[in-house]
Parts: structure tokens; sequence; C-alpha cells
């Protein structure tokens, strides 16, 4: 999967939670759940429906290193298959 | 499956418990002797909350202590020791004095868990005026309908804030005097002004003027079923409610760290997240983060956290997580957990008892109460899924109401609505501006909560549901006709039916049936399109979260949207009485 492919997966997801939302307007350093108002809840369907769509396992543990969508991005291109 | 009491053995525990012997304290109980216990202003000038929490400690040998302790994000943190808490909190009220804020006016904060939420609240108590905190995940609507309802004076708020939700209020508030930017350093215009700049230039010196203990202190919105929220009325004499909690249900000793998760927006946020630990001189803390679990493990390690307030949402989002992740943090410290915003389902009580080596001490209050009415103890044994048993100066009981003046109180075991005898000090003393319906909460001497309960043989309230639509999402209440009202201003919907639908971690989701108007057709494009409308104007923490279209909403024959059924059907419940249903038949 490229760069690209993984951003589009990415910006659909966000925007099925937060459909009002522009993902390319969010600074990558950003915290997402702030930037684009997703509460705890959201965040973790969020978390399952990308699980669900890139077969990478996102555990607990790791939350907090994809609070942003460069660390969401890195995280997810270095254990995708 | 019956599930067996926790039997608790106060003698076996690190700290003595300050409440031992619950009957003999509620047989000896007065209020006149916890007032004994606080300060009062100087010279018999009366009660005031920021003198008991702060200034009292601030003279004396916690100067350095911290009382907030708030954590940012990338381990960044900032400390408010009595002392400073005083000088801040002393400029801020100066603030207002100098910009003609008077005593009753209504000071807002829109904003996340941040130091200035904090000295912006006493500094305000402290000037006479009155605290009303909105929840930072409010879209415009919310923020809007409060600040007009509550005559807001002021707003203290982050320049992000601002920009997104409050600058195009502006015109629609024209009460609304000053905004104060917390975050910037020069004022943007002669509106909205610079807080830190205002800071810098008033003074540390604040003599707090009589106060007297019914003096309006915080105002509260809380859903209703019908109409917009309403403003709870809070008075100074709250504290004497908020003092004895703190003892005998959070069991506050000197040495504690206390953390409530809970956010000021709320009510547990400032009586809880506030007031009472201050009152017990023990040093808070505050997350500016939301919830996650590494964090939150983390935070109750690193911060020695010894009492913890919490609630059940994030409770049942740490039992997710897998057992490791809890085993790589050292609890040691804690020594009492409490919750409150939901009832505990008892797997989760049995929960705290297996994987945080405690059980998890749930209990009952609302934003009318001001305060914690019914909980378990440190030192009494938990029946896990019921609420507890009545603070010591606390009459419930469960009751039926016969007619409109009267209620007829039950015996043990029979299902009714809890009710609470009127006139313990931090009962709401208003809903601002709306009489009639504060007076509907009470018939004869007893406050009825909307909640449906039972008592059991020994004494333990057991919650059953609540008597209304209200919505319990995530701890917070969501009422369905706020959020229909919005929805409806979207050019294609005709109508819309907001229920709880029950979801097993947040408690319940808010979701929408809407009724499309004439010309437009259901699709998934409007279907994200309502949704985002929806997150826009009302922000996260109100809109709905799923949203189907439906051909026509069940109504009652004088045309009330029937939620009940809409809910029953989404269910597949049973559709109980539909004789007042609109056509007269189930649809």
């Amino acid at each position: 999967m490229t760069e690209k492919e993984l951003k589009e997966i990415v910006f659909t997801e966000l925007k099925k939670i937060a459909p009002e939302c522009d993902p390319d307007d969010v600074d990558p350093d950003e915290n997402i759940r702030e930037a684009l108002d997703i509460d705890s809840y959201s965040f973790l369907q969020l978390i399952i429906a990308l699980s669900d769509s890139t077969g990478v396992d996102i555990v607990e543990a790791d939350y907090e290193k994809v609070f942003t969508l460069e660390g969401m991005l890195r995280y997810l291109s270095a254990r995708i298959d | 499956m019956k599930i067996s009491p926790i039997e608790k053995n106060p003698a076996a525990l690190a700290v003595t418990p300050h409440l031992l012997d619950y009957e003999n304290t509620c047989a000896g109980f007065t209020w006149e002797s916890v007032r004994s216990e606080l300060s009062g202003l100087p010279e018999g000038k009366g009660l005031n909350i920021a003198h008991e929490a702060v200034d009292r400690h601030a003279a004396g040998p916690l100067r350095e202590h911290v009382a907030i302790r708030c954590l940012g994000q990338n381990g960044r943190s900032v400390d408010l020791t009595y002392g400073g808490m005083k000088e801040r909190s002393n400029r801020f009220a100066n603030l207002l004095r100098s910009l003609g804020v008077a005593k009753g006016e209504r000071v807002f904060c829109l904003s996340g868990r941040i130091a200035a939420l904090y000295t912006t609240f006493f500094g305000t108590l402290k000037n006479c005026s009155v605290f009303c905190p909105l929840f930072s995940a409010f879209g415009p609507e919310p923020i809007f309908q409060r600040l007009e309802r509550g005559n807001a004076k002021v707003l203290v708020t982050t320049e992000r804030q601002y920009r997104k939700k409050v600058a195009s209020l502006l015109e629609r508030l024209p009460e609304l005097r000053y905004v104060l930017l917390i975050d910037l350093e020069y004022d943007l215009n002669e509106r909205v002004l610079s807080l830190p700049r205002l800071m810098a230039d008033s003074s540390g010196i604040f003599t707090i003027p009589p106060t007297d203990p019914e003096d309006m202190a915080i105002l509260h919105f809380t859903s209703g079923t019908t109409g917009m929220p309403k403003g709870a009325v809070h008075v100074h004499n709250a504290v004497h409610t908020h003092f004895i909690t703190g003892r005998y249900v959070l069991d506050l000793h000197p040495d504690d760290i206390f953390w409530c998760t809970a956010d000021p927006g709320w009510v547990t946020g400032t009586s809880y997240g506030i007031i009472a630990p201050l009152l017990h001189g023990v040093t808070s803390i505050v997350d500016e983060m939301d919830f996650d679990a590494e964090r939150w493990y983390r935070i109750l390690q690193e911060q020695r956290v010894t009492v913890w307030y919490t609630a059940p949402t994030a409770i049942r989002m740490l039992m997710r997580a897998p057992l490791e992740q809890r085993q790589r943090f050292d609890l040691k410290k804690l020594r009492l957990v409490h919750s409150v915003g939901e009832p505990l389902n008892p797997e989760a009580v049995l929960w705290g008892e297996r994987v945080l080596g405690l059980p998890i001490h749930d209990n009952w209050w609302q934003t009318e109460t001001g305060g914690i009415m019914i909980a378990n103890y440190a030192a009494m044994d938990i029946r896990p899924g019921s609420m507890g048993r009545p603070l010591p100066g606390i009459e419930a009981a469960i009751v039926t109401r016969t007619d409109s003046d009267t209620v007829q109180p039950e015996g043990d075991e029979v299902q009714g609505e809890l009710a609470l005898r009127r006139g313990w000090p931090s009962m709401f003393r208003a809903y601002l501006h709306d009489d009639a319906r504060y007076s509907k909460c009470f018939v004869g001497e007893w406050y009825l909560t909307g909640d449906l309960a039972r008592r059991d043989r020994d004494g333990y309230y057991w919650f059953i549901g609540r008597g209304d639509d209200i919505i319990k999402t995530a701890g917070h209440m969501v009422g369905p006709f706020e959020v229909e009202s919005c929805l409806m201003e979207h050019p294609a919907v005709a109508e819309a039916g907001v229920i709880g639908k029950p979801e097993p971690v947040i408690g319940e989701i808010v979701k929408v049936f809407v009724v499309l108007k004439p010309g437009f057709s259901a699709s998934e494009e409007l279907r994200l399109e309502l949704i985002g409308f929806g997150r826009t104007k009302l922000g996260s923490a109100v809109a709905p979260k799923e949203l189907a279209f439906i051909d026509n909403l069940p109504k009652t024959r004088s045309g009330k949207i029937m939620r009940r059924l809409l809910k029953a059907r989404e269910l597949g419940l049973p559709e109980g009485d539909t004789s007042t249903l609109e056509g007269g038949e189930s649809l």
C-alpha cells in the first residue's frame, strides 16, 4: 500500500466520524481528537475501523502514538503488510 | 445471578476511614457541626467557597502545598500552590472589579482543563460573581443557549474556542460585555481582551467582600426532557456538602493525592474536581488530556494517586484493555476508587477488585443536588450494582406520586421515584428564570429526582431507570429536545426524534430519527451531511452519533413525539401502552 492510499483510508474513516471536517486542514502534528472534536468513544470507533481496513492491530498501549495524523500514518505504514 | 456483597474490614485498611460507624454518625449528625469546621470569612462577614477552599489554607502551613497540579500534553505540568492560587484568584477578582462586573453577575468559562480555569473559578467567587462552566466539546448552539439564558457578562475562553465557536455569536449576545482570551497577549478589540495582560495589570491583594451564605455562587446548566437546558443555581452554603462528602465519601486525609477525572463543564468537575479536595487541603490532580488507558495508568502511578474519583465510561474502557497493560504499572499508592455519572454495573465493581486490587465505590447525585447524596463508603460493605446508602444528614425515600400535591413514601423493596427531603445545604435554589419548572421538582417536603429506584431491606438503594426521556451518554445528560430543535434547522429535515440507544461502553449514544421534507430523499451522503451538521452546531458532546431516516414519527394525539416508542422499536421491545398514540393504534 502506498503512503497516498493509506492516507486516503485514514481520511475516509475520519470523514465517517466527523463528516464536516477537512482532514487536509489539520496540522499533521496536532492532536486529532482536539482538532476535529472527536471524543473518546468516537476515537475508539476510529481505531477499530482503521484496524479493520488496514489489518493493523492498534493495541491500547499504543493509542498515544496515533493521536496525530503524522503519528497515525507512521504507525500504520510501519506495520502494514 | 446473585452477586455476594464485598465485605470490608476497616482495621485492615492502610488508612482508617473517617466514617466508621454509619448508623451512629447518621443519628448524631447535624449540619451545624459541619459549619463549625469551616472558617467563615474574617470578622463574621459570611461564608465564601473561595475562602474555605483557598485563602484559609494559604494563610497557614499549607501555603506552599500544591493545591492543583495541571498535567498537560507532552509531559508538561503546572503546579498551583494554595498561596499561588490565592494570589492568582485575587488578581482575577480585581480584574473583574475593574471591568465593572458586579456581585451576582455571571462569568462563564469555556476551556479545557487548564490552570486558568481554576483561577477564574475562585476569582469569580471572590468577587461574589457567579461562575458558570461550559463544556469545551459544546458546539456554538449549546454555548449560545447557555450564555444567553445565563445573562453572561464575561466569557473566559481560549483563542481557538473563540474563533471557532464564539466570534459568530457576539452580535446575538448584547448582554455579554467582555470576552477574555486566556492565550492571547494583546487585546483583539474593545470587547475581546487579553487575559494575561489584564492579569499582569491587576493586584494580587484582594479582600473578599461580605458574602451571604445564600448568595448565588455557581450556575450549572443541565438538560431537561422538554425545552432548552435549565440553569441550576447553587449558593455558597453548598460548601457544607462539599466538605462533608469530601470527608465521609471521598475519605480525604491530609497526605492524599486526589484525582477527579470529571471535566468542570459538568457538576462533578466543579464540586469534586475543584472544591472538595481543596477544602480538605489535599493535592488535586487535573489532566488536560482526554481518556487514554496508558496515560491514565501512568498518571495513577507517577502522581502516586491515593484516592481516585472517575466514571463508568472510563472504567468500562479500561476493562477492554488487556490485563498486561495494567500489570506494567505500580498502583500500590491507590487506596480508594469512586465512580459516578451513571450506575456502575456489578461486573465493573468486581473488575476493580480483581484488576486494580480495589473494589469501586459507586455513588449517586445530580446537578440539582450539588453534591454526593447516596454513596458506598470505604468502611461499609459494597453490594455491587447498588448506589449505596444516603449520606449522613440526607434523608432519602422511595415515593409514588398520588396527585400533584402529595406523594406516598413506600417501604422496602418497592419500585418508585427516588426523593430527597428538601433543605440540605447544596440543594439547588432555583432554575434561573424558571420558577415554574423549579416548583414542579418539589412535592411537599420532597425533592423528586426523576430517577426510579428501590431500597432493599438493609437500606441500600438500587437504580432502576430514568422516569423521562433524558439521555445519559458518557455520563453526561443530553436533552432530546435540544438536539431535535437543532437538526430541524437543516433545510432537508421536516422532523426529528431523538433517543438514547443503549451502548455497553458509554451507557447510551444519541440516536436521531429524521423525517425528510418533500423533495429530499434518504441517502448515505445526506446521512453524513446531517451528522456533520449536528456536530458543527452542537459539538461532539451533544450531537447524534447515529442517524436513521424514518417515514413518520410516532406521536401522541396532542402532537408530542413518543420517544419511548421510538426507543422500544429500536430495541425490538414491546411497545407498551400506545393508547395515546396519534391514530390510536400501533404503527
